[in-house]
């Protein structure tokens, strides 16, 4: 039997440690008074350096004419991923009103956390993001029809090629032979052969999550144009999506693209001809690559004005722990007015998610009109799906990807439809 | 009368609390909320989570994180990627381990005799376990990559795939790397058993007309005996718990999930899917796991 002591002690304790236990709940305040709320609120940016400057400037302008209502933005803190902290952030309940570079895919699981403000909470919400962003929309929407965040600005993805290169292996520059896979296979070839290339092209072969918005995804949709899942059922083991899987089967067994990550930036480093990004590209390789633009290529070659592809949206989100929800929503409006959305192309070259990108901004596509590509494509852009588990969904797809695609050791059909019914189970979880 | 007697014969409860010399408690305080707030709290908390559908929440969110009892538990035991991942582990120590022991007492024994440049030695083997992670591997990349300096020397002998992207020598790799790059410490702790051994027991084995290698086995080994059990089972519990190495070195467990370890599945399971009871639930698993290796490597070490 233990002593007085122990036993006194196992008490103080226990005690202790329901006290401790009682700490995790509790705190804020009502949603609807929150909702009325205004006065000083914080916000953080993607730390991308032209995003920084986009950011300071649109919190300059409002916190000269709103005295009452400061904001304060800091630079998203590092992580291994924003999705990360974010999600440490609202589990210590000190995210900041909204922050300016949310994804979408990992929006589900933030609003499973009950981390976010669902946008339709005020008067105009619905119709502000309906009317800034068009039909499009809908693709932001939560299953229960709410939006728990603003579309902001999108990166549609497109082929970046090397015109060096493909001048070297003898290829038209101007129009290179990408639009079918067939002709993508044989270009890819004489790259690798003639070109003085180790890859035709070099996607990162590893196995986060979100690597298939940069390899698979963006051929599916251009295949497809439908989501990763639609209406709770999996798409990728469609015979479309096999083949898209089988186009990069062979890809990479054929030595066109390598399984080996490459450690740095294989297209700026002239390993790779090509590469799968968006008009952030322009910016970033300028005149250090002599660079041309692609459309996604299809098993048909469908006409490029009809192809669609990964948007690489990143949205804007009201964060529960806000307590002027009100000066939020009216800064987040103010940050994606015509206006802002303006300077946010001019200052980073991406595309503000609202209806006609380029006649909405004549002026900067006059002066800019290397941008233009982008910005039509701008138009027809696919999104990760809405849908519970989205992460997991994401992760279960590339883990049969690498399996049975890089790696090629499985048949490609049966580890996607292997996958498909885990994607189906998690995808109607709630 | 007697019980009357028994009550007032007892000391205060302060007394009976705190003893006779309370101040004792002021000084293991700061320990006592250390390893109650950094360890004692949280390993009980990921005992409740991992039988809870847990995940983290908003404070103050209205959240459903219904009991599972040991649902968590037995859907890690039927999951292959644990299974893989936990075969991973014993890969991982069964080279590691018995490496670092090896060349460990190797190399301190060199570094202990007179031998040109020693402290130089003794530095060189730890700028590894000093030097971060990701800096190493940077290098380590560039050296097994498929163009990289070792394939170059081993020309047609080189395997394909190369070795970072090769379901068979990933692993083997990643233990090599941690076991150089956690060496120098190893090396540390038995330069310091080394140095503890007194020199009249060789002197004693000499005059019995032992030579070196007989000293080496019936005075060096006995006599590092301890510092061996420490340098195991530390080897050992570091060595479960790799993560780095798969992340940066393999990408992320790769390729198509050779490489995956316990705390890799931890983090993408918790942490990027939102999992945490079940996150919660292989922590526990390879914890236990750890304590019976650990406590049958303790018996068979130190038995006499």
């Amino acid at each position: 039997m233990p002593s007085t002591r122990i036993r006194l002690w196992i008490a103080v304790v226990a005690t202790l440690g329901l006290a401790l236990v009682g700490c995790g709940g509790g705190g804020g305040q009502s949603a609807d008074k929150a909702a009325q709320a205004k006065g000083p609120i914080k916000i953080w940016y993607s730390n991308n350096a032209d995003e920084v400057k986009w950011g300071k400037a649109v919190v300059a302008a409002w916190n000269q004419a709103h005295a009452d209502q400061q904001v304060t933005a800091e630079e998203i803190p590092a992580g291994k991923s924003s999705e990360e902290v974010i999600g440490a952030s609202i589990t210590a309940g000190n995210t900041p009103c909204l922050i300016f570079n949310t994804a979408p895919a990992a929006v589900p699981q933030f609003q499973k956390q009950g981390g976010l403000v669902a946008l339709d909470s005020f008067s105009d919400g619905t119709s502000y993001i309906q009317e800034r962003t068009g039909p499009r929309a809908d693709q932001y929407k939560s299953p229960d029809g709410k939006f728990y965040q603003m579309p902001w600005k999108t990166n549609p993805v497109m082929i970046f090629y090397n015109k060096d290169v493909f001048a070297k292996a003898g290829l038209d520059t101007k129009n290179p032979p990408l639009k079918t896979y067939d002709e993508f296979l044989a270009t890819s070839k004489t790259l690798v052969d003639k070109g003085g290339v180790k890859a035709a092209i070099w996607p990162a072969p590893s196995s986060e999550f979100y690597q298939s918005w940069f390899d698979f995804y963006p051929l599916f949709i251009a295949e497809t144009g439908k989501q990763l899942v639609e209406g709770g059922q999996p798409q990728f083991n469609t015979p479309e999506g096999v083949s898209v899987g089988e186009f990069w089967k062979q890809m990479y067994s054929d030595g066109l693209a390598q399984r080996e990550p490459y450690n740095g930036d294989s297209f700026g480093d002239k390993k790779a001809a090509m590469a799968i990004v968006g008009p952030w590209a322009i910016a970033v390789y300028g005149d250090k690559v002599k660079w041309g633009v692609a459309p996604i290529p299809t098993s048909s070659g469908k006409d490029p004005s009809q192809i669609q592809t990964f948007s690489d949206e990143k949205s804007s989100a009201m964060y529960s722990s806000c307590q002027n929800r009100a000066t939020a929503w009216e800064f987040l409006k103010f940050a994606t007015s015509q206006e802002n959305d303006g300077k946010l192309l001019e200052m980073t070259g991406q595309m503000p998610m609202r209806n006609d990108v380029p006649t909405a901004f004549p002026a900067y596509f006059k002066s800019h009109p290397e941008y233009l590509l982008f910005a039509a494509q701008a138009a027809r852009t696919v999104e990760v799906p809405n849908v519970p588990n989205s992460v997991e969904i994401w992760q279960t797809f590339r883990d049969a990807y690498t399996d049975a695609v890089i790696f090629g050791k499985a048949d490609v059909k049966g580890a996607f439809d292997q996958a498909a019914e885990k994607v189906k189970t998690l995808a109607a979880e709630s | 009368m007697a019980a009357s007697a028994a009550t007032t014969s007892r000391p205060p409860l302060t007394r009976r609390l705190l003893g006779r010399h309370p101040i004792g408690y002021l000084f293991v305080a700061p320990y006592v909320v250390f390893l109650f707030a950094i360890f004692a709290y949280p390993l009980g908390f990921a005992v409740y989570m991992s039988f809870y559908d847990y995940f983290f929440a908003a404070p103050g969110a209205i959240v459903e994180r219904p009991f599972v009892g040991l649902d968590n538990y037995t859907t890690a035991l039927a999951d292959p990627v644990f299974h893989r991942a936990m075969l991973n582990v014993v890969i991982f120590i069964a080279i590691n381990v018995p490496l670092t022991v090896l060349v460990g007492l190797i190399l301190a024994t060199a570094l202990n005799t007179a031998i040109p440049f020693r402290t130089f030695f003794r530095a060189s083997y730890f700028v590894p376990y000093v030097t971060a992670s990701v800096a190493v591997i940077g290098v380590w990349l560039w050296l097994f990559n498929s163009d990289g300096l070792v394939n170059n020397l081993l020309g047609p002998l080189a395997p394909d795939p190369s070795w970072l992207v090769n379901s068979f020598w990933a692993m083997p790799i990643i233990a090599l790397f941690a076991t150089w790059k956690q060496l120098g410490f190893y090396v540390l702790l038995y330069l310091a058993a080394l140095q503890n051994i007194p020199e009249e027991l060789y002197e004693a084995a000499e005059v019995d007309g032992a030579g070196t290698v007989k000293r080496f086995t019936v005075v060096t080994l006995p006599g590092v005996r301890p510092t061996t059990t420490l340098v195991v089972i530390t080897a050992t519990i570091t060595g479960a718990n790799f993560f780095t190495e798969p992340y940066l070195l393999t990408g992320r467990g790769g390729p198509a999930g050779a490489s995956v370890s316990p705390v890799l599945m931890m983090y993408t399971e918790g942490i990027e899917q939102g999992h945490a009871g079940f996150a919660a639930a292989i922590g526990v698993l390879l914890a236990i796991g750890v304590i019976v290796v650990s406590l049958v490597n303790r018996y068979l070490l130190e038995r006499s």
